[in-house]
């Protein structure tokens, strides 16, 4: 018996969906496994997840307002991912988004009515995000400063920016000490759909972002210019293409739209500034294997993100229900990852077994 | 005075200890080419681990052994996905964070609260300890210290000295001429993954079993990314990679000193990522083969591509 692992010539979107589907089944799988170390009931625990999040209307409510940042920050990142660009930045460029639209909130939203300040919060909330992500994208192209770790380091600096505000210089009157800013003004708060926590003007961003940028993917040169840097960039340079102008464009636009999450969520639910931690869930992090799941394809990150979402909301459920710990959702993140990268590589390579290896004639001398 | 000086350097070795000990891990890692950024995650495993162990052997010791291997067995994964699979390295990596977080978390579960009757006890080294304050200072700490440093010194002269050194820095500079010399690179990469994971490992238990003897979600605490910060700031070199621990772990202990005369904790909690990108972009500027910088780091590497 012989096994070669040999490069599949064609992969056909059939295929795609296969391998997608069988690394989410086996994932899960594997986490029923896990779970079942740990003496928790697999099929209790998952059920309860999916119910939790998918299975009533309020669940399913709570499952898309998780999903406007996760959709937002995952189409940012599949541009930046398609151009090789690891920008593991986003939960800094999200927290930097909700800084400078909070800022902008709570100064001028006094005076003007919601039509003028809502668009100028999230305007100041994409050039927050853009500044944080446009800042490594500088670092790159000028020093050759490796992206994964300048992201990473970035979102720690916003973090600590971020606590150094709310505990000193934006500290609100009216929050009795509490390390939090004031309320925004009223005018600049968005409105929920009723019955829902669904701000629905973020919500309507989120799908317009993913048109967009599909759009400027598939349909322009920039996007063309992209994948071609990404995908072959010695041809790219060749081909003339800049690096230094088109890779500053995709992380302004991958730290804008997460900036977009960051003032959504605050203008949409939390009203002021409080820790990193209750503005975002990680949701910088979370977004990182949406995209991934959504094979970097701007659409399918709706899809991706609302799944992932979905395991958020079910987290908190089975944390009530059965009092297991936050980090339990984190198994079903890291699992699932694990497996898609498996799917990926199944859907590149074959696994052929050869049976019947002819055995070598061997010739006697007589 | 006296007294403050001495407790802030002790508790300096002590916030850095934990610190150097991933760093080591994570410099051989790297070394090798390969970029791991599951600490984090392997951290709280090992963390958890040498909590539990111990809580049932009431032997620190063995907590301490049953986190290295804790540690090298999760990290099992990231090395069949960046070596077997040549899968991206940074997706597998902040696959390992989440797994590991989430796998200790759920371990630990019935544990929170719960205080350890027995820790990893403080070691006085003999005769070093008649020297005043230096004594109290170096000598009279907890035995990871002692070991973190040892180890520091063993990896510096085997990746430097040795045979295996020079296989594992060429399987990170060129794979393709290593393999060419007879050298398995990816048996080295998956030695040098899984050593990684035992010290992270290691890291971990230093903080459940010594630095605190308790056990909470989260207490890692952020540590397993300053580790990946570390190894940057210490140009790839675990003797510098101890200064650049205590140095951090200096910051770690100046943030509560400095907090009453209205310095605002949070620019030096900044301190060290700032200081990261400082020493990235010095390495930008300056020529980075002089600088270590492994060549071929995250780049996967298939056995017999042109």
């Amino acid at each position: 018996m012989k096994i070669r692992i040999i490069d599949r010539e064609k992969i056909t979107p059939g295929d795609q969906v296969l391998a997608l589907v069988f690394s989410v089944l086996a994932g899960l799988f594997v986490i029923g496994l896990i779970f079942l170390a740990f003496g928790v009931n697999p099929f209790f625990a998952i059920g309860k997840i999916f119910a939790g999040s998918f299975g009533s209307i309020y669940g399913f409510k709570e499952t898309v307002t998780k999903a406007i940042p996760l959709i937002l920050i995952g189409v940012g990142l599949a541009i930046a991912f398609r151009a090789k660009f690891w920008n593991i930045g986003a939960e800094g460029q999200l927290l930097m988004g909700a800084i400078f639209g909070t800022w902008v909130g709570l100064n001028w939203g006094p005076h003007l009515p919601a039509p003028v300040i809502i668009p100028l919060m999230f305007l100041a909330g994409f050039i927050g995000g853009a500044i944080w992500g446009l800042i490594p994208a500088f670092f790159k192209i000028k020093f050759a400063i490796n992206e994964v770790i300048s992201t990473l380091m970035m979102n720690y600096i916003c973090a600590e920016i971020l606590i150094f505000l709310i505990v000193g210089p934006w500290k609100g009157k009216t929050k009795f000490g509490f390390p939090y800013t004031d309320d925004l003004p009223a005018s600049a708060i968005l409105a929920l759909i009723p019955g829902s926590r669904i701000h629905y003007f973020t919500l309507g961003l989120a799908l317009l972002t993913v048109l967009v940028l599909w759009m400027v993917i598939y349909k322009t040169r920039f996007g063309y210019e992209v994948r071609e840097i990404g995908e072959n960039p010695e041809a790219a340079r060749y081909a003339g293409i800049d690096f230094f102008k088109t890779t500053l464009i995709i992380m302004a636009i991958s730290g804008g739209v997460a900036g977009f999450a960051g003032i959504g969520e605050v203008a949409g639910l939390h009203h002021y500034l409080s820790y990193p931690d209750s503005i975002s869930s990680g949701y910088g992090f979370t977004a990182i294997i949406v995209a991934w799941l959504a094979k970097l394809n701007p659409f399918f990150v709706i899809i991706a993100g609302i799944f992932f979402a979905g395991i958020l909301v079910g987290g908190d459920a089975i944390q009530i229900s059965l009092g297991l710990p936050a980090a339990t959702v984190e198994i079903f993140n890291g699992t699932l990852l694990v497996f898609l990268i498996m799917g990926d590589y199944f859907l590149k390579h074959k696994i052929r077994i050869d049976f019947h290896v002819r055995p070598r004639t061997i010739k006697h001398e007589t | 005075m006296e007294d403050i000086i001495v407790s802030v350097a002790q508790r300096t070795l002590i916030a850095g200890t934990p610190l150097l000990l991933g760093t080591i891990g994570e410099v051989i890692c790297e070394r090798s080419g390969i970029l791991n950024l599951g600490v984090e995650g392997v951290m709280s495993v090992g963390a958890v681990t040498a909590f539990i162990v111990t809580f049932y052997t009431q032997n620190p010791w063995l907590g301490l052994m049953a986190a290295i291997l804790a540690g090298m067995m999760i990290s099992v994964i990231h090395a069949f996905a960046s070596v077997s699979l040549q899968s991206n390295q940074v997706v597998s990596g902040l696959a390992l964070t989440m797994l590991g977080l989430g796998i200790s978390g759920l371990a630990g579960k019935s544990y929170v609260g719960k205080p350890l009757t027995v820790k990893m006890n403080t070691f006085a080294v003999p005769y070093l300890a008649d020297i005043p304050i230096v004594w109290k200072i170096f000598f009279d700490q907890s035995p990871f210290f002692y070991m973190a440093l040892l180890l520091a010194l063993a990896a510096w002269f085997t990746l430097e000295y040795t045979e295996l050194g020079i296989k594992i820095r060429s399987a990170g500079e060129n794979p393709k001429a290593t393999e060419a010399q007879g050298v398995n690179v990816a048996l080295i990469r998956y030695g040098c993954i899984l050593l990684g994971g035992g010290f992270s490992g290691m890291a971990g238990a230093n903080l459940s079993i010594s630095y605190s003897k308790s056990w909470i979600e989260g207490m890692t605490a952020g540590r397993g990314w300053i580790v990946i910060a570390l190894t940057i700031f210490a140009l790839w070199n675990p003797m510098r990679a101890v200064i650049g621990a205590f140095l951090f772990g200096g910051i770690f202990v100046l943030q509560y000193l400095l907090q009453p005369l209205g310095i605002s904790p949070n620019f030096l909690a900044m301190l060290p990522y700032l200081a990261t990108l400082l020493v990235l972009l010095m390495i930008g500027l300056g020529d980075s083969k002089k600088l270590n910088a492994p060549a071929m780091l995250g780049e996967p590497y298939k056995r017999g591509e042109r």
